[in-house]
């Protein structure tokens, strides 16, 4: 079959056509006849008691059709947003869970909690009406740090809920960890902050809603990246409307990280309104009600401790972490720095014991929930850090004190002391491939030259694993997950042996239609060209709980393996009838069907064809068609990992940190299109440099409003940031997936962050420097070199 | 952004009649600070007379002794001139730093000036050369033009027609780009003439300022190690997320002597 395009080829990226020739089909595109604009009136305060909401002037004026708020949505009886977490402490005893009403209830909690929607003719009527709304605050003391928020005296945002503490969770064995440290030869502690960060996908967040009440059917188009999910969420636990009522949409949807994989009120409330007012709603944000609105990532205060054996081994890490929930709970809020997190505190080393504690903290700030990575690049951070703070106090090369520590690729599948087992990997191979192409040899001599200029270089490493492909339900269902996290599949041949594809994923920039479409092409032998991959839509396909957390071709793929594995099958029977043979003497191969050590052959286009005109075919056996579905639920996380090396050089005068070099050796099992992976690769590299120097939501304590509320303020990495980047992979295969993937979607901001930092620690360590916070700004690195307990000099 | 009239006059007094007849409205030059403005709904004028159709205000003229810049030249026309580049290296550059090709491409000098925004290049430039603010009714020297955090000497209805810079002996910009905006988080403009120095910083204040110790150092040795030393004061300078007070007076040595190194170079 020609144009057959497999696993292992980089072919140009399907969806790019429609991208790049403007024919791709976002939520803002969509248009339908009667359609209204819907503003949403968010909070000005962190931190207010609703007294009253005057609608009178605004209702006045021309255009506006509705202004609904909470009163309306608990009069309607609608369900309060919901979390798909529930996590308990050491003891069983459930997280605290206060009600996230779709639109604000009595208080409001953070600057941009909802407090009505607006509907209009058109945006401009809705605006003007919004500025109109006579909404009376009280207005209460805002607190937005997590060491503030648990302070005694600090304000509560939950009169049932002492200290603003949702939930305080541990894993690990607490006692064995304190054993080691007290036979401990070195102990290594380390405080650092992970800072908090807005996921910035290029498209805003937006939906439009409708409602036929000639079918009772609602319709929400949204910018999701996961649209059964939201549906399911939504007809069940907010509007109690039967989920085949329900249709939800998510069309092209321009990038995501996380922030579009959550259960908004927006959305509920938008699909809610439209039945109210019998119109369809829009409903587009701007950046800047983005920042106020979109969950955030990170947030953490963290504590760590290491304790060594005088050979530099580890034995015991402890981890004491406070983290920002921000003023509700989000859809996977209290997952993220807790299950998402903990588990991956053992690294690529064979620490024996290991305890974490986590505090859960509320604070007048957006909802932080997961942006890419979750739970992982936060510890990763702590691990990476602790180790080269250990090494630099015992007096260990940093490599050195890796390698006497991390896992033997023989030792695999190993298991943990925090609940993961990983199944296969090679941290050695990826350290030596990633120390050769960064060219460490050659360091000093570099070193030397900067020196010369008056500028300090300095080399990071970052050694990790993380867990990805969530998940296996059963075991996730045990940590508090609510839902499944299998994935499905439907694959149909056409009766010309052309394939559609109907998968639960969601593409939203990470060239799914590409990949999955050469999965197809090589497992069944069709063009490349003749199979498209469809998505998004409740409507068309059958289930799936979309894209996150590394998941789409991990999960989705296996869904989509196994799919055509079923096509085949049914492929051999229909071959045997025709060939005159039976279904064990069939071979299939490359798109043919043949009689074991014979020259007989059918295509696979003629078994296509005798499925669908079935004159000559074992009716009475088989039913007509092709079309195969699976259902994939993984049996284990799988541990993608590796290597990044990062170069740095600091202007001691400015403090600015410029990235020379960036080096990634990593262990993503197979790589089904190289040039994809790389761009997975690069776009999550750029994003851990972004946190690691550049990005920082910061909110005023006291008031609670975001100062970095705008691009103006909020710095994203550009392009000019950074030097040609040096990706290769070193695969071992993951031995239960079925084509041995590991998935690459976060790897590159998880692997990130510490090799960054400490890069820049190594650039200043001669002047006494062992941790500098992220992220890394000109400001902070002056400061510490103000600080710094020796001159400043060039060595 | 609500709606509002839009004129496109062909003359610069009928520009200042509409703006006299018409009460709240607002010049529109490249509408690169403006058009955000309107969107953002922080400024809602009933009518905005554009700018771009009036003959004679875009151009770069030299006259010898000085270069007259039209007020509706593009930051991009600037950073491309060979003329500039010949006579004034250091405005080009300056031109050359600001925001990103399509802001270039839109935004205008007499825009900026009128602006005057805390952390923009240009007011750096106009002091540190200083250059004459020409309206349609006088001339504003530009110590006189720079009243304070986006406020300026021109009255009501005034209209920027043209900059008139003094051509130095040498010159040199150098800007520390704020991390997120790009925008001057501090600019030192560094200009050397026959009978003095002048040393302009942006960025660091509510408005762009002199520094008359750097200048008077400069005047009797015009090398960085003069002025390597001079710290500023950090009372009056601004404190944010991005940079606090001290690191910015730090940045203006800093960037003072980068700015005496480029005219030197
Ligand atoms: C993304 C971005 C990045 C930027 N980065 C920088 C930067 O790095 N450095 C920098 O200096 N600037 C920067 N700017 C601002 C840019 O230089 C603007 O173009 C400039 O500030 C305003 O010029 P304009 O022609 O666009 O003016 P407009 O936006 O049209 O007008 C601005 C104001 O000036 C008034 N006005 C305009 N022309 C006249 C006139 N002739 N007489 C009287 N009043 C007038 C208007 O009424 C209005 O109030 C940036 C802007 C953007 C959008």
């Amino acid at each position: 079959m020609s144009n057959v395009i497999g696993i292992g080829a980089a072919p140009k990226r399907k969806e790019d056509q429609r991208f790049l020739t403007g024919r791709g089909n976002y939520v803002s595109d969509i248009k339908i006849p009667g359609m209204t604009a819907g503003v949403f009136v968010r909070s000005p305060h962190g931190h207010a008691v609703l007294r009253g909401i005057d609608k009178t002037a605004a209702l006045a004026l021309p255009g506006v059709i509705a202004i609904l708020t909470g009163e309306d949505v608990a009069a309607d009886g609608l369900g309060t947003l919901p979390c798909g977490w529930g996590i308990s402490n050491a003891q069983g005893v459930p997280m605290k869970e206060p009600p996230f009403p779709v639109l604000a209830q009595g208080k409001v909690r953070f600057v941009g909690d909802m407090v009505a929607l607006v509907i209009a003719e058109t945006p401009e009527q809705a605006n003007a009406a919004a500025d109109l709304l006579d909404i009376d605050y009280e207005v209460l003391p805002a607190v937005v740090g997590v060491l503030d928020a648990v302070a005694p005296g600090a304000p509560q945002l939950f009169d049932d809920i002492p200290n603003n503490i949702c939930c305080d969770w541990e894993l690990g064995d607490k006692a064995a960890v304190e054993a080691a440290f007290r036979k401990a030869a070195h102990i290594a502690k380390l405080s650092l902050v992970n800072n908090r960060l807005i996921g910035n996908p290029m498209e805003p967040r937006a939906a439009v809603a409708d409602y036929n009440p000639g079918t009772g059917q609602h319709a929400l188009w949204t910018t999701s990246q996961f649209p059964h999910v939201v549906r399911t969420l939504m007809s069940g636990l907010v509007l109690k409307v039967p989920e085949h009522k329900v249709r939800v949409v998510a069309p092209d949807v321009g990038g995501g990280f996380g922030v579009k994989q959550f259960h908004y009120g927006e959305e509920a409330a938008l699909a809610w309104a439209a039945k109210r007012v019998m119109r369809p709603v829009k409903w587009v944000a701007s950046r800047s009600e983005g920042y106020l609105s979109d969950r955030h990532g990170r947030d953490h205060v963290t504590e760590a401790e290491l304790a060594l054996d005088e050979t530099g081994k580890f034995l015991a890490f402890r981890v004491k972490t406070l983290a920002n929930m921000g003023g509700y709970l989000s859809t996977f809020g209290p997952n993220i720095p807790t299950n998402l997190y903990a588990p991956l505190l053992g690294g690529v080393y064979t620490t024996p014991a290991i305890y974490c504690n986590v505090k859960v903290v509320f604070t007048n700030t957006v909802p932080v929930d997961a942006y890419r990575g979750a739970g992982r690049p936060e510890a990763t951070f702590v691990l990476e850090r602790m180790v080269d703070v250990a090494a630099a106090e015992m007096g260990i090369d940093r490599v050195e004190i890796r390698r006497r520590n991390m896992i033997p690729k023989e030792a695999y599948p190993y298991q943990t002391p925090v609940l993961v087992q990983y199944d296969s990997g090679d941290p050695m191979g990826c350290l030596d491939g990633a120390l050769a192409a960064a060219d460490v040899a050659g360091f000093g001599a570099r070193k030397a030259e900067s020196a010369r200029r008056g500028k300090f270089r300095g080399l990071g490493y970052s050694t990790y694993v993380e867990a990805c492909g969530l998940a296996p339900s059963r075991f996730a269902g045990r940590l508090g997950a609510r839902g499944g996290l299998y994935e499905s599949a439907t694959v149909r041949v056409h009766p010309g042996g052309q394939v559609t594809v109907l998968i639960g994923t969601h593409n939203h920039g990470q060239g799914h239609e590409t990949t999955f479409a050469q999965i197809v092409s090589e497992k069944l032998g069709v063009a490349f060209d003749n199979v498209d991959i469809v998505f998004g839509d409740t409507d068309r396909v059958q289930f799936g709980m979309g894209t996150y957390g590394s998941r789409s071709l991990v999960v989705g793929g296996a869904a989509l393996s196994k799919a055509a594995d079923k096509v085949i099958v049914k492929g051999k029977k229909i071959a045997a009838h025709l060939l005159e043979t039976s279904e064990q003497d069939i071979h299939f191969e490359a798109g043919k069907f043949s009689v074991a050590g014979t020259d007989r052959v059918k295509t696979f286009e003629e078994i296509a064809g005798a499925a669908y005109v079935p004159h000559n075919y074992p009716l009475e056996v088989l039913e007509p068609g092709l079309e195969e579905q699976a259902y994939y639920d993984p049996v284990n996380f799988t541990y993608p990992g590796g290597c990044h090396i990062c170069e740095v050089e600091i202007d001691p005068e400015t403090g600015v940190v410029q990235l020379l070099n960036y080096t990634a050796v990593d262990d993503v099992g197979t790589v089904i299109n190289p040039m994809i992976v790389e761009g997975q690769l690069h776009g999550g590299i750029v994003q851990g440099v972004g946190q690691a120097l550049f990005e920082n939501a910061v909110y005023d304590d006291g008031s609670g409003q975001l100062l970095s509320g705008s691009l103006m303020d909020y710095c994203m990495p550009r392009a000019d940031h950074m030097p040609m980047m040096n990706i290769a992979t070193h695969s071992t295969l993951c031995t239960h997936t079925p084509m041995g993937v590991k998935g690459c979607g976060e790897v590159g901001t998880i692997g990130s962050p510490a090799a960054v930092i400490n890069a820049v620690v190594d650039a200043l360590s001669h002047l006494g420097v062992t941790h500098v916070d992220m992220p890394a700004t000109p400001n902070r690195i002056w400061r510490l070199l103000q600080n710094a307990s020796l001159p400043i000099a060039a060595e | 952004m609500k709606s509002f009239a839009y004129h496109q006059p062909s003359q610069v007094p009928e520009a200042a009649r509409l703006l006299g007849a018409l009460e709240d409205s607002k010049i529109v030059a490249g509408g690169m600070t403006l058009i955000p403005t309107l969107k953002q709904r922080l400024a809602a004028p009933p009518a905005l007379i554009d700018l771009s159709k009036l003959p004679g205000l875009s151009g770069i003229k030299d006259e010898g002794p000085t270069i007259t810049i039209g007020a509706m030249t593009r930051h991009a026309d600037v950073a491309r001139s060979a003329m500039l580049a010949e006579r004034l290296p250091a405005l080009a550059t300056l031109a050359s730093l600001i925001g990103d090709p399509a802001v270039r491409n839109r935004g205008t000098i007499g825009g900026s000036v009128a602006n005057n925004d805390p952390s923009a290049d240009y007011p750096a430039a106009v002091l540190g050369l200083g250059a004459t603010v020409v309206t349609n009714i006088r001339d504003i020297p530009a110590d006189q033009y720079f009243v304070g955090l986006f406020e300026t000497a021109l009255q009501p209805g005034e209209i920027i027609t043209a900059i008139r810079f003094p051509v130095p002996l040498k010159a040199g910009y150098a800007k520390f780009k704020a991390p997120a905006s790009r925008y001057a988080l501090v600019g030192v403009f560094v200009a050397q003439f026959t009978d003095g120095v002048r040393v302009a910083v942006t960025g660091a204040g509510p408005g762009v300022f002199r520094v008359p110790p750097m200048e008077q150092a400069l005047a009797q040795h015009f090398d960085p190690s003069a002025i390597a030393a001079i710290k500023i004061d950090t009372e009056g300078l601004t404190s944010d997320i991005h940079a606090e007070a001290d690191y910015r007076a730090h940045l203006v040595t800093v960037m003072a002597k980068r700015a005496v190194d480029a005219a030197l170079s």
